[in-house]
């Protein structure tokens, strides 16, 4: 019988550390693949005209990619500093659903959680709310996370010196690295009719309203474009429900 | 000094929702109207950015290089590339656009 029962917690062991395995190799797919794309970062932040230390401070601090790649495009664009930022943030604000979703799920330790917080992004989240038990939720999001910070700094610091050797980056094309990030994080976000009825109505609203009002204000109303339809989307349901 | 304070604003905001995530109890955001618009705020924002990156040039409407490289990152996505290869792909197509003197 002791036999057996070796043999059992043998295979389950294995099992464990198959499963362990199968965590750590797709946490740094995500991890690699997404940190290289810092180094596009980099090069679109130096040729916005941010210096090294500015494009460094902002992978380090701010650790959201989309929110970063925002920041400067409106820098570059003439936003004034605080439109530039209410417009990253209102792109961060997802992360918070995303911990909230996370909390359960990684059960930390209320000491653990502010140092777990810059973790907290797109990719993190999507490795670690697709794993089955806490044990491999918790290496997912340790796995991914540090590969990711520690790829994404460094490759956000070689972006920004190779700029400067660089030279002119829009003859390279670089300045369409950006707009292919939003692109990229945005498709898998269109799955029914509603999201893309806002994503349609935001692109109006973003390039409508550009010539018009001052550098960054028309993304911050294009915004306006999610609770308008979802108004108009509960209007619809509600006069359904009355006929 | 703009450029810090833009920087200083984002760097706390951004903090500050992801750690609010992980502090506030759960339910206190699973009402479902704030769930949803959550998750409508992100797409809403891309899709301006995606289009004023793309399709102007600082406040001026603009047609270049650019709409080919992301053409060409939307058919990648299309085919379930990798998001390093759709990446790639904007730049790539819109660097050979623009050596070939269109836009």
């Amino acid at each position: 019988m002791r036999g057996v029962a070796d043999q059992t917690a043998l295979e389950e062991a294995d099992i464990g550390g198959k499963a362990d395995r199968a965590v750590v190799r797709d946490a740094l797919g995500v991890g690699v693949a997404v940190g290289l794309s810092g180094f596009a970062f980099g090069v679109t932040s130096a040729g916005s005209g941010l210096t090294l230390l500015q494009t460094c401070a902002l992978s380090l601090l701010v650790f959201t990619g989309a929110s970063q790649f925002a920041l400067v495009g409106a820098l570059a664009a003439g936003g004034s500093p605080f439109t530039a930022a209410a417009g990253a943030f209102f792109l961060g604000v997802r992360n918070a659903f995303y911990g909230l979703r996370l909390s359960q799920l990684l059960a930390l330790p209320r000491v653990v959680r502010p140092f777990a917080a810059q973790w907290v992004i797109d990719e993190t989240a999507a490795v670690t709310l697709a794993q089955p038990t806490r044990r491999a939720a918790r290496l997912g999001f340790v796995v991914t996370g540090l590969s990711l910070y520690i790829l994404w700094n460094l490759t956000t610091l070689l972006g920004a010196l190779g700029a400067e050797a660089i030279g002119d980056t829009d003859a390279w094309g670089l300045d369409a690295a950006g707009p292919a990030v939003f692109l990229a994080l945005l498709a898998p976000m269109l799955k029914t009719g509603t999201e893309r009825v806002v994503a349609a109505l935001a692109v109006l609203l973003g390039l409508g309203l550009l010539p018009v009002l001052p550098a960054g204000v028309p993304v911050l109303l294009a915004a306006l474009a999610a609770p308008l339809v979802l108004w108009a989307d509960g209007r619809r349901k509600g006069q359904g429900a009355a006929r | 000094m703009n450029v810090w304070i833009a920087i200083g604003a984002t760097a706390l905001g951004c903090y500050a929702v992801k750690l609010a995530g992980l502090l506030v109890p759960a339910g206190a955001l699973e009402r479902p109207l704030v769930k949803r618009l959550a998750a409508l705020l992100p797409v809403a924002l891309l899709a301006a950015l995606t289009a004023q990156q793309t399709f102007a040039d600082g406040q001026s409407p603009t047609l270049d290089a650019r709409a080919a490289g992301l053409t060409a990152a939307a058919v990648a996505l299309v085919l379930r590339a990798p998001f390093l290869l759709v990446v790639a792909a904007a730049v790539l197509v819109t660097a050979g656009v623009r050596a070939l003197g269109a836009g």
